[in-house]
């Protein structure tokens, strides 16, 4: 198992948390976790995987911090 | 909208006006007309603060009419702050009336031989400057609840506080939102110091007896404007995020991207973001009976706006916007809410920018004025240095850059004299590139790189690197002016950018309100035109290849937590203007 920090974002936090620790299989992607959260993936804006830009099929790494957002923007 | 007023501050005898035809205008707007009377009538080496210099001050080609989100209106002139050409914009109510008034522009001019305070009042039937000394360093809230018992509800108000009058580098000009707040100001670039310098205290515009703009194709123009709508209300973003959240929104994104310069460009990630994110305060918001979603004038279907009301429940300021929490916040290592609200509220009322004025204090921060995370002695130094007019107060006031050499400090984020706001170039490297080159000084709107590199709307180009970031930029900034002439907010970016049916509904709601066919190359056509134009008056007002340059500490200094730095060559920065 590994162990992964997922926050969570805007209105992703409703419902769910802002941040947990969270323990998966190895091989796990950034794609299983958002389903394994049920975030629709259409939803899904920007993905952070320790301050970088990834995409749902990166394998995750034990101490991984992950960031999910929902399209959003501001200026 | 097919005249245009012309006052004279220095005639002999007192302020002269006169109405002229609007002519190629009637059909311009917002930042197409501000920089092309600029170009065309204000020396570029006169001295900001004199005589030469105008003051143009433009609604949208959209404002007035029933077009959503067409509220924004340009003020234009040669900036104290950047010594280049300035177009800078607000929203608040001030657009809608002045169109619907009948204004292509106003255009005010030369300088008063006394030193009398002025107000214009502007009604459908005639326009009134008259002299008002009472008004003398009034702050801009005290300011507009005096003129609203003379002058009524009804009217839009335009105003400079305490820091207008004193012609600050960093002063702006209000513009009343619908609750007659002066909460939403033309920010950039010191565009209340010319406003101050023409001693000019308030503009008030009332639009009594008169009618919407009526379209040319009424049908045509409500069908466009209908298709419009729904597309910004069925994106993410100008549907659901920036409503619900606002632009502070982007104090967590930034943070977790690794490109929130904090405590003066230092780190790119701060501790504290959470406590003064968008999320935190929204929740807080609506906690003490204020607003998460407000717009801030009639019209706006996004409304990103909000309102703080402070511990009381009693109204504090409007919904601090992200750049503003960022530069009083993580830029000074302070991740207290309530001290950003407070200084959002000085900055508005003593009528400052609220990025240069964050970033001045950040920088006199590391200059050791104060020490970082100090919210006591920031709020201190806004409201009783520069709301006071003290000799620290005027190096404050006068902006980053001033305060950086007045107190010694390296590392001084500014592009042509004017702070770089909220997002570091090293991790974001478009925004680094429009930075560097927009005609405008540092300006994040100028060029919203942020969108693509990071928010991945409009496409995707990895922020941290150098490639495509120019080519970027530079359809970005040639967008950007085109829309800043639209008068229409410019976060409709985000829906036109990524759905093409709601670019398309734009195009048909100009086309249909002026009764011509405007397509996307006309748009382009405009924006080149309108940046050749202010480029022309920078090279002429001095301003050379070596101005479009990032301060050198961005590519010498690698940021953590990705420890890069800035890679864009200059000689490909030199490319942007290059399109042929
Ligand atoms: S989206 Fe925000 S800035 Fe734009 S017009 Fe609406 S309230 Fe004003």
């Amino acid at each position: 198992m590994i162990q992964v920090t997922v926050k969570l974002f805007a209105s992703f936090r409703i419902g769910r948390f802002d941040r947990e620790i969270r323990e998966y299989p190895q091989a796990t992607t950034v794609g299983d976790v958002v389903r394994d959260l049920q975030i629709p993936e259409a939803e899904v804006g920007i993905l952070l995987l320790n301050f970088v830009h990834v995409d749902l099929q990166r394998q995750l790494a034990d101490g991984d911090a992950l960031s999910i957002f929902p399209l959003v923007g501001g200026g | 909208m097919d005249k245009i007023l012309r006052i004279n501050m220095g005639a002999s005898g007192g302020p002269s006006q006169s109405i002229e035809k609007a002519g190629e205008f009637t059909a311009l707007g917002g930042r197409a007309t501000t920089s092309m009377i600029v170009a065309k009538e204000v020396p570029p080496d006169c001295h900001p603060l004199g005589a030469e210099n105008k003051l143009v001050i433009a609604p949208g080609m959209l404002s007035g009419t029933t077009g959503a989100m067409s509220g924004r209106i340009s003020v234009g002139c040669k900036s104290p702050l950047t010594g280049g050409i300035k177009e800078s914009n607000a929203g608040g109510q001030p657009a809608q009336v002045m169109a619907r008034l009948g204004y292509a522009a106003i255009i005010i001019e030369g300088k008063p031989a006394t030193d009398d305070l002025y107000k214009i009042h502007i009604d459908k039937d005639k326009v009134t400057i008259s002299v008002d000394n009472s008004l003398k360093l009034m702050d801009n809230y005290p300011l507009i609840e005096k003129l609203r018992k003379e002058h009524g509800d009804n009217a839009a108000y335009m105003s400079i506080g305490s820091a207008g009058e004193r012609k600050m580098a960093a002063a702006s000009i209000a513009c009343t939102d619908p609750e007659l707040r002066p909460s939403r100001h033309c920010g950039r670039g010191g565009v209340g110091a010319v406003m101050g310098a023409k001693q000019v205290k308030a503009i008030i515009f009332d639009d009594k007896g008169c009618q919407q703009r009526p379209p040319k194709d009424p049908d045509g123009f409500k069908a466009a404007n209908r298709a419009y709508v729904e597309g910004i209300r069925k994106h993410a973003v100008s549907g659901e995020g920036l409503p619900a959240y606002g632009t502070n929104i982007l104090t967590n994104v930034l943070n977790e991207a690794g490109g929130y310069p904090t405590r003066n460009f230092k780190t790119g990630f701060f501790e504290g973001g959470t406590n003064i994110s968008g999320e935190t305060q929204a929740e807080l918001e609506v906690k003490r009976g204020g607003l998460a979603t407000h717009g801030c004038h009639r019209g706006c279907v996004i409304q990103c706006s909000g309102v703080y009301n402070d511990k009381d429940g009693k109204f504090l300021t409007k919904q601090p916007e992200y750049e503003t929490v960022w530069s009083h916040g993580g830029h000074c290592g302070i991740d207290d809410l309530d001290t950003i609200a407070m200084l959002d509220y000085l900055d508005d009322n003593i009528g400052v920018d609220t990025i240069e004025m964050g970033v001045a204090i950040g920088v006199a921060m590391d200059g050791g004025v104060i020490e970082f995370g100090d919210g006591e002695g920031a709020i201190r130094l806004v409201r009783d240095e520069v709301g006071k007019g003290t000799p620290l107060g005027r190096i404050l006031g006068n902006g980053a850059a001033m305060t950086g050499k007045a107190f010694a400090v390296e590392r001084v984020p500014v592009v042509k004299g004017q702070a770089i706001p909220a997002y570091d170039p090293r991790t974001v490297q478009g925004i680094g590139v429009t930075y560097a080159t927009s005609t405008m000084g540092a300006d994040h709107t100028a060029g919203y790189a942020v969108a693509t590199n990071i928010l991945k709307v409009g496409g995707d180009v990895d922020p941290l690197k150098p490639e495509g970031q120019v080519e970027l930029s530079r359809n970005l900034q040639i967008a950007t002016t085109a829309i800043d002439s639209t008068g229409m907010c410019l976060f409709i970016a985000f829906p036109i950018l990524d759905q093409p049916e709601t670019f398309d509904a734009l195009l048909g709601m100009l086309g249909a309100f002026y009764g011509t066919k405007m397509t996307g190359d006309d748009v382009i056509a405009l924006g080149k035109k309108v940046l050749n134009m202010e480029r022309e008056f920078n090279k002429k007002a001095g301003f050379g290849a070596e101005d479009d340059r990032l301060p050198r500490f961005f590519k010498t200094e690698p940021l953590p937590p990705h420890n890069i730095t800035f890679a864009v060559k200059d000689e490909e920065l030199d490319e942007l203007y290059n399109w042929g």
